[in-house]
């Protein structure tokens, strides 16, 4: 059926992995399985991994993914890698032997990124499997615990999804506890240190409130109604923490996915064209490689986006000294990448430009010329994984004293979908269950949406 | 530091037929889209688009229970695209919401962006409307259903039976069984006589296969004169769907016949019926009179279960209410259900006249009248018509 049999497959992978070697990629373990395209589907659903607890969202990505892929409207993607270690990637059974080699080698792209990047450090990769697997162990326990139960399991993970983004999403940077922040709030609060305290009079000391909590804002909002309501059962506490952590799996690969596609692409082109393919092969390849990082004219291709940044840097390497490249790759991610190395030539050359809603059109509102680029490299960037998340803070959780949990949306020009914010709210105050506020900003002015006892209601001025 | 180790995992075809792991959640999910089309079957059925359409179309329902929400951009935000190398300022690149073909603004693209519609047949959507009427069995009892064919049918066989039934084969096969049974190994000498027992005999067992026809024929009677204009028609024709719906629903053969009335009423087709508007004035009997006379032409009460549904603004000439109110009468005798349906866009007190007054001197526990003012109304008040018809009283029982 095939024209490839898995023993061409480990030969191919052979000679591709002396390249890898020679080009100084160093990645995890590598685990290839062959799959056909329900499984794909399956794995996409759930997010590559091979056990992840139920919830009928998965099942609502799966019958997208399905519709879609029956149409015809888009195909499936050639592999899928999950950030684990060893690492696992999925090869579909009918791609054709060249499809199979670039895969193999843009695999190995990913890995060689997932084990490098500074943003994956905290993802813990060794035990990424048994982690989602411990925790759809978990929320079965509470399905098929008869005190709980799917209906009440599903009303709290419906929330808890709703939610799991408002998180940290700089994971490199560690969070400082509860304490730390006590301690830090009173030692600023103290007075400078004045070589002339003998003469002078003594600096007013103004006590921090260390009541208030929490200290500092709080930006992952599951963590704290876990951690400060009372009320919460230890298996809703549990769901909390779980869809979090999924969140906190998720986040490194939404901050670098220019990064990681440029990066898997730039280097699967380098591996195949140092293989020596028989010009049948060779063709394909240049046929694929093209599909895959050719522009999207009207939209973003990230795959193309990328290469383009890496192979505008190699360009800047002297001679065929690849370390700066290993270096960006390493401490980078998409928003540093982009601003650090998406220069005006290249926003010129792939003719990025901005564009916004006028009436019922879409009008581009910012071409890359000399006045424009950065407004719209900035813009970009605005559009780039964790940016497009707005942040959201924890400010008070005893917000005019009677335990109302005050937000605070850090407005950076871009309003709240209104309607989802309600809903989102609604969400946050299912789980606090008391009153909760988010101040936030819409159209330019300041706006205080409450949930409470008493419905939605919105405040502006 | 050394070549990456890897293991390539053959596929196994075990694993793909053991692997179909969302069906579970993608069970739950189709539930849960069940459930919001169910709670917005009221707006659905208010969807112009829907009425009058083929049964096996499929329609998107926009499903708000199941999006999943989050904090998000609203829409106004600027985004980024790639062009094709000589974009300008001020350039229309697109339609707002205009998520597809290949336009900036993917929504998929985005995370957050739901623009989840899902496909349901109108099928579907009636079974669902239906199966929130949740009418109970007795429902099925009133409808009339006639006896059509009475066929004799074989079934199986018994021990006992008629001679003309006999199955001689399977009779002689008894008996050769009973003796094979008996015999005594290897025993070649004369053979006795062997007859047959009561036990060998075999019937052929026969019932009656009563067929039930269940014909039956909605004859939807409107009001075409100068003060029905097209939102009133609008209306009407939502209570129609539904009408002949539900009845296509209850039996195997449903003809439907449309009567046109102002002035004088003809028989006329669908097209004509919801789009071609008269002018003039109203006597209802006229329409009455031509759907008795249909009744009477080609669906007499005997073999057929007739709905007819009569709507109307109400706007009738005095001169002929006491005309119609008979008329209404022998209609109802006639029918399973005669319906009078009074459409007042504006609200009952804007218009001068109405039937619905009239009619209460009508007495029949198979004549229900209803009033709709908007198409919100259309549903409750077809539920609130069949919750009436629920009541297991009522000549056709007897």
């Amino acid at each position: 059926m095939n024209e490839w049999h898995v023993a061409d497959l480990e030969k191919w992978d052979d000679v591709i992995c002396q390249h890898v070697d020679d080009i100084g990629l160093s990645c995890f373990p590598q685990e290839f399985e062959i799959c056909d395209h329900n499984q794909m589907l399956g794995y996409m659903a759930y997010s590559g991994m091979p056990s992840h607890y139920p919830h009928w969202s998965y099942g609502k990505s799966f019958e997208k993914l399905k519709t879609l892929y029956d149409h015809g409207v888009s195909g499936l993607p050639y592999e899928m890698v999950i950030n684990s270690n060893p690492s696992i990637a999925y090869l579909m059974r009918d791609n054709s032997l060249l499809l199979q080699i670039l895969t193999i080698a843009h695999v190995y792209g990913h890995n060689d990124f997932f084990r490098n990047n500074f943003t994956f450090r905290t993802t813990n990769p060794e035990y990424t499997i048994s982690g989602f697997k411990s925790r759809a162990n978990r929320v079965r326990s509470y399905i098929e615990d008869p005190t709980i139960g799917l209906e009440r399991v599903e009303r709290v993970l419906d929330a808890a999804h709703a939610l799991s983004m408002q998180c940290r999403r700089n994971l490199a940077v560690r969070k400082p506890s509860e304490l730390e922040h006590r301690a830090d709030a009173l030692k600023s609060a103290e007075p400078a240190k004045d070589p002339f305290q003998q003469i002078h009079k003594r600096a007013e000391y103004d006590p921090p409130d260390l009541r208030k909590t929490p200290t500092q804002p709080d930006e992952d909002i599951l963590l704290f109604i876990r951690d400060h309501n009372p009320y919460l059962s230890e298996w809703e506490r549990d769901l909390l923490t779980i869809a979090h952590e999924e969140a906190q799996y998720f986040i490194p690969q939404m901050e670098t996915k220019i990064m990681n596609e440029g990066w898997a692409s730039f280097w699967h082109h380098k591996i195949l064209e140092r293989l020596d393919l028989p010009t049948d092969l060779h063709l394909e390849f240049l046929v694929r490689h093209n599909q895959v990082v050719c522009p999207h004219e009207g939209s973003l291709n990230p795959y193309h986006v990328g290469i383009k940044i890496w192979e505008d840097l190699e360009k800047q390497c002297e001679g065929d000294d690849l370390a700066p490249l290993f270096a960006v790759r390493e401490s980078d991610r998409d928003s540093s990448f982009l601003r650090r190395h998406l220069s005006e030539d290249l926003v010129r050359e792939l003719d990025l430009f901005q564009y916004g809603p006028q009436g019922d059109d879409l009008v581009v509102t910012e071409v890359s010329d000399e006045a424009g680029w950065q407004q719209v490299r900035d813009s970009l960037i605005a559009n780039t994984g964790s940016n497009l998340l707005p942040t959201i803070q924890v400010v008070d959780a005893d917000h005019d004293g009677n335990r109302t949990l005050l937000l605070r949306h850090d407005h950076d020009g871009r309003d709240l979908h209104p309607q989802y914010a309600e809903k989102a709210l609604a969400f946050v105050h299912q789980l606090w269950q008391y009153d909760v506020v988010l101040d936030t900003v819409l159209g330019g002015q300041p706006a205080h949406l409450t949930h409470g006892e008493r419905g939605f209601s919105v405040q502006t001025g | 530091m050394p070549p990456p180790d890897s293991v390539f995992r053959p596929f196994r075809s075990s694993d793909a037929e053991r692997s179909d792991r969302a069906a579970g959640d993608r069970a739950r999910h189709r539930d849960k889209v069940r459930e919001a089309i169910r709670e917005n079957i009221a707006d659905i059925i208010a969807e112009e688009s829907i009425i009058g359409q083929d049964k096996n179309r499929i329609i998107k329902v926009p499903i708000r229970g199941i999006k999943e929400y989050r904090f998000i951009y609203g829409d106004q935000s600027p985004q980024v695209a790639q062009g094709n190398g000589d974009t300008e300022r001020g350039q229309v690149v697109g339609k707002q919401g205009d998520g597809q073909d290949g336009a900036p603004g993917k929504a998929g693209d985005q995370p957050g962006v739901d623009y989840y519609e899902t496909d349901v047949s109108l099928e579907e959507v009636i079974d669902l409307m239906f199966e929130d009427l949740e009418l109970p069995d007795m429902e099925r009892k009133r409808l009339r259903q006639i006896e059509s064919e009475r066929n004799f049918k074989r079934q199986g066989f018994r021990q006992k039976g008629i001679r003309s039934r006999l199955d001689k084969r399977r009779t002689a096969r008894s008996r050769v069984r009973r003796k094979l049974a008996g015999e005594e190994p290897r025993s070649n000498g004369p053979t006795d006589r062997f007859p047959f027992h009561d036990g060998d005999l075999t019937y052929k067992h026969i019932t009656t296969d009563i067929r039930l026809e269940s014909n039956a024929a909605v004859i939807c009677i409107m009001d075409t004169s100068g003060s029905m204009d097209s939102a009133k028609k609008y209306l009407a024709r939502s209570f129609f769907f539904l009408l002949y719906q539900f009845i296509r629903s209850k039996y195997q053969n449903v003809e439907i016949v449309f009567v046109a009335h102002h002035t004088a009423a003809k028989e006329v087709t669908e097209e004509e019926f919801f789009y071609k508007g008269e002018s003039g004035g109203t006597m209802i009997s006229s329409g009455y009179k031509r759907a008795l006379e249909i009744i009477e032409e080609r669906y007499h009460p005997t073999l057929w279960n007739v709905y007819s549904f009569h709507c109307s603004d109400g706007d009738n000439f005095d001169s002929d209410n006491a005309d119609a109110v008979k008329l209404a009468e022998a209609l109802t005798n006639a029918c399973n259900l005669f319906g009078y349906g009074e459409i007042k866009p504006l609200g009952p007190r804007y218009y001068e006249s109405s039937m619905l007054n009239v009619f209460r001197r009508l007495d029949a526990d198979n004549f229900q009248t209803v009033l709709i003012e908007r198409k919100q109304d259309v549903w409750p008040s077809f539920k609130a018509l069949l919750a009436k018809e629920r009541v297991p009283t009522g000549p056709e029982d007897e």
